[in-house]
């Protein structure tokens, strides 16, 4: 467990109200408090390690920034973003305060509204029922809000668009199809269990119903990325392990440079936000099977086994990034490559069946976290994008760039109400 | 268009909705002693148990016979509650259904023909349904306005199956969608009798083993894509019109309720949801956003007489619902030059984005409609 409290956005060391919160509904023992080390079993919140082990906990849902970013990652996701179908302001705030509510609920592990049995016998229910009887499942749900929301003459918001919040520029070998790229309005739904995830996104789809309704989604598993330095790292649909130099969840340090926006970085309204690369990265794994073990390991910058650096014996030991190819993954991804950029990384894999030429329709579905994406992935991609010798077997499909604001405080807060108060 | 097994479902949900009015729905699972054994023969229907309570049913039905043979639930009337076609020899099949009191037949059919050996039942308890009179006014003026649709949809079927029955393919597209509008604005109404809606508005994938592809698909399928109508289509032409007699002279009977109505108008949207919105039910001759705007209307009839009713208890939801229509009907306008014609743009013709749009918005206003019995019943 860190002994560093959470950094707050505006720089301070109090901890998160979410944080606060966060012991209770993480269901850490209660004589850690009355030992009189209360802050540090506060703070430790959802990114404790003991509770990311309790696949079946809540995790609490306000706070300063918002969970699902930081939070230890899941196994599950369900992302889905949404076309906002209405042209009336004050019904896009209807839903953005209904879907707050039903957040709460469903990562607290309740039924949606008056729940999914027992009502009226010839209305259907508020809640769809199949969560009924399953844990939290560490369920979190995170909102963002793409650029187009913030187009001229839609919801009055295009003075209120982060310079950050870039269209994101055409990278060189992009292939992206249109009904799996952008939206007004994203959900990432993690949870262990995937029934849960798939759940949230359906009632919260169902409640939009009129006012925003699903453009694309992606169902997610086998968490590609860690934000648990701790944990095992897990492996990628290539066999390869993926994000041992992730940022930690708990390395307040660096999430306050890296990930959440600060005061200054851009319009207020998104002080402790961040902004959500999402890409579906779709993988040529029948070539890639057929490929020699030394050009994988070439192509990665990593062996296969043991996930050790080029010219090293251990996972985390430091690269030595000019023993690898110049064309290695491992190397142009490096933040020392990069001038330091660095993202949170909390990508999964996916399968979705095959794509009627038996291939695997398979690949990873990235989710990137940054503090400014001009800054961070937009360098990042160019490079990996221009010489990254993976590109030869992974091609980016789908594409959208999100605004994530802070976190939701209280029972009164809701997504966004500092964008549209 | 629905499977045939689909009109159990709906026959169970519109009785399940009476019971609800009176308050006395019953939660059962249905199973162990509660269930009815019913053994069909060749010569016998025999019922176990003649006399039940109220609420929910399941009949076990045994077929013992040498024939194919088919049950049903009547009303004294002979309209059906509940019914189960296509239960071959030696197999069994189970019924289920919400009854209130009264009396009622079980009717085991051998060869699926003719009357059926028949047996009375009595069924008792409940209180009888408890309607205002506003409740009744616009029940009495859908039943008239079904009717109506009825009356006016047969002389525009006698112009397409003549023409069919003529050889005469041109008469016959022309007249196609127009013969099938008043009964796609009263679809639920038609549906719940269970044993014409297979009849006329099967489609190939809906047909069961051993039945006969008849009704309006049938021929859709031989003007569009066979582009030729032999024989067998020229002699199915006047059974279809004659099916559709059989829907006239029933449909005053059909059993209609405030939340049946409710029900129905979300139904109609969900018919829309599922066959139009997919380019599946006119999948040869495209006409599907005729049936899409028939329904959308026979949804908004039975709407607009229940929103006296509704509003009183949910305004809020009224609101929505007046709002959501007057979407969806602005955009269907899209898709036709003359707004008192029914000539519309052929779906083939509807891109992808578009059908996406259109489906949004039947999300957009199915969802808050199906609210609506529930406020009508508060």
């Amino acid at each position: 467990m860190s002994d560093e409290t959470r950094e707050t956005p505006a720089g301070g060391t109090a901890p998160s109200r979410r944080a606060l919160l966060g012991w209770g509904g993480a269901g850490l023992a209660l004589g850690a408090a009355a030992a009189g080390v209360a802050v540090a079993a506060a703070r430790s919140g959802d990114d404790d390690p003991a509770t990311a082990a309790d696949s079946g906990a809540a995790v609490p849902f306000h706070g300063a920034h918002q969970a699902g970013i930081a939070t230890a990652v899941q196994d599950r996701l369900h992302f889905a973003a949404f076309d906002v179908t209405t042209k009336d302001r004050a019904e896009l705030v209807a839903l953005l305060k209904e879907w707050t509510r039903a957040a709460e609920r469903m990562t607290a592990g309740h039924a949606v509204g008056d729940g999914a049995y027992g009502g009226l016998p010839e209305a259907p229910p508020d809640d769809t029922g199949e969560a009924l009887g399953l844990k939290p499942s560490r369920l979190t749900l995170t909102i963002g809000f793409g650029p187009s929301l913030f187009a001229k003459n839609r919801f009055g918001l295009e003075g209120r668009r982060p310079e950050a919040l870039v269209d994101l520029p055409k990278f060189p070998g992009d292939n992206l199809d249109k009904a799996r790229s952008g939206g007004d309005l994203c959900v990432q739904a993690c949870a262990d269990d995937p029934q849960v995830a798939v759940h949230a996104i359906r009632n919260l789809a169902r409640i939009g119903m009129g006012r925003a309704a699903i453009r694309w989604s992606q169902l997610g598993f086998g968490k590609t990325s860690s934000t648990t330095p701790d944990a095992q790292t897990p492996r990628n649909m290539l066999g390869f392990k993926d994000g041992t130099r992730n940022i930690s969840g708990t390395d307040t340090a660096a999430l306050g440079k890296h990930v959440w926006a600060g005061e200054g970085d851009g319009p207020g309204w998104m002080t402790g936000g961040s902004y959500l690369v999402a890409r579906r990265i779709r993988m040529h794994i029948e070539t890639w099977d057929r490929t020699s073990l030394q050009e994988q390991e070439d192509v990665f910058g990593r062996d296969k086994g043991e996930g050790a650096p080029v010219g090293r014996s251990k996972e985390r030991d430091e690269p030595f990034l000019k023993a690898m190819l110049p064309t290695a993954h491992v190397r142009l991804a490096h933040p020392d490559s990069n001038g330091g950029a660095t993202i949170l990384r909390r990508g999964y894999s996916f399968t979705d069946g095959t794509d009627g030429l038996g291939r695997l329709d398979a690949g990873l579905f990235f989710l990137a976290y940054q503090r400014d994406t001009r800054k961070a992935f937009v360098p990042l991609q160019r490079r990996l994008a221009a010489h990254d010798a993976l590109n030869e077997y992974i091609q980016h499909v789908g594409s959208a760039h999100f605004a994530v604001p802070p976190g939701v405080r209280d029972k009164d807060d809701w997504w966004g109400r500092a964008l549209f108060s | 268009m629905r499977a045939v097994r689909f009109s159990v479902v709906t026959a169970a949900a519109t009785a399940a909705a009476l019971t609800a009015v009176t308050g006395c729905a019953e939660k059962s699972d249905g199973k162990g002693d509660g269930a009815v054994q019913v053994v069909a023969k060749d010569d016998s229907c025999e019922v176990s148990k003649k006399e039940l309570p109220a609420g929910h049913i399941e009949l076990a039905v045994q077929n013992k016979g040498s024939k194919v043979t088919e049950v049903y639930v009547l009303f004294p009337d002979d309209r059906i509650v509940a019914e189960r076609e296509n239960i071959g020899p030696g197999t069994k099949a189970t019924i289920t259904a919400e009854i209130k009191a009264g009396s009622y037949e079980i009717a085991c059919k051998p060869g699926m023909k003719g009357h059926g050996i028949r047996q009375k039942i009595e069924v008792s308890g409940g209180k009888a349904a408890k309607r205002s009179p506003e409740m009744d006014t616009a029940v009495a003026a859908y039943r008239t306005y079904v009717q109506a649709q009825a009356d006016e949809t047969l002389p525009k079927v006698k112009v397409f199956t003549d023409a069919v029955a003529a050889g005469d393919i041109e008469a016959a597209k022309k007249a196609y969608a127009n013969s099938r509008i008043g009964w796609e604005r009263t679809e639920p109404v038609a549906e719940s009798f269970g044993d014409i809606d297979p009849k006329v508005d099967v489609r190939a994938d809906g047909l069961e083993d051993g039945q006969k592809w008849t009704g309006w698909h049938r021929l859709e399928k031989a003007l569009w894509q066979d582009k030729k109508l032999g024989a067998e289509e020229k002699a199915l032409a006047p059974v279809l019109y004659k099916d559709l007699t059989d829907w006239q002279k029933r449909v005053g009977t059909a059993d209609i309720t405030p939340t049946s109505m409710a029900n129905g108008a979300k139904e109609l949207l969900d018919e829309v949801a599922t066959g139009k919105v997919t380019g599946e039910e006119e999948r040869y001759s495209h006409t599907d956003l005729v049936d899409f705007k028939a329904n959308v209307e026979g949804a908004e009839q039975s709407y607009n007489l229940l929103k006296p009713i509704a509003s009183k208890n949910d305004a809020a939801l009224t609101t929505t619902l007046d709002k959501r229509f007057a979407e969806l009907n602005k955009l269907l306008e899209q898709y036709r030059e003359d707004p008192s014609s029914y000539d519309f743009t052929s779906y083939e013709k509807v891109g992808k984005a578009d059908r996406k749009e259109l489906s949004d918005a039947v999300n957009a206003l199915a969802e808050p409609l199906s609210k609506l019995a529930a406020a009508v019943t508060k």
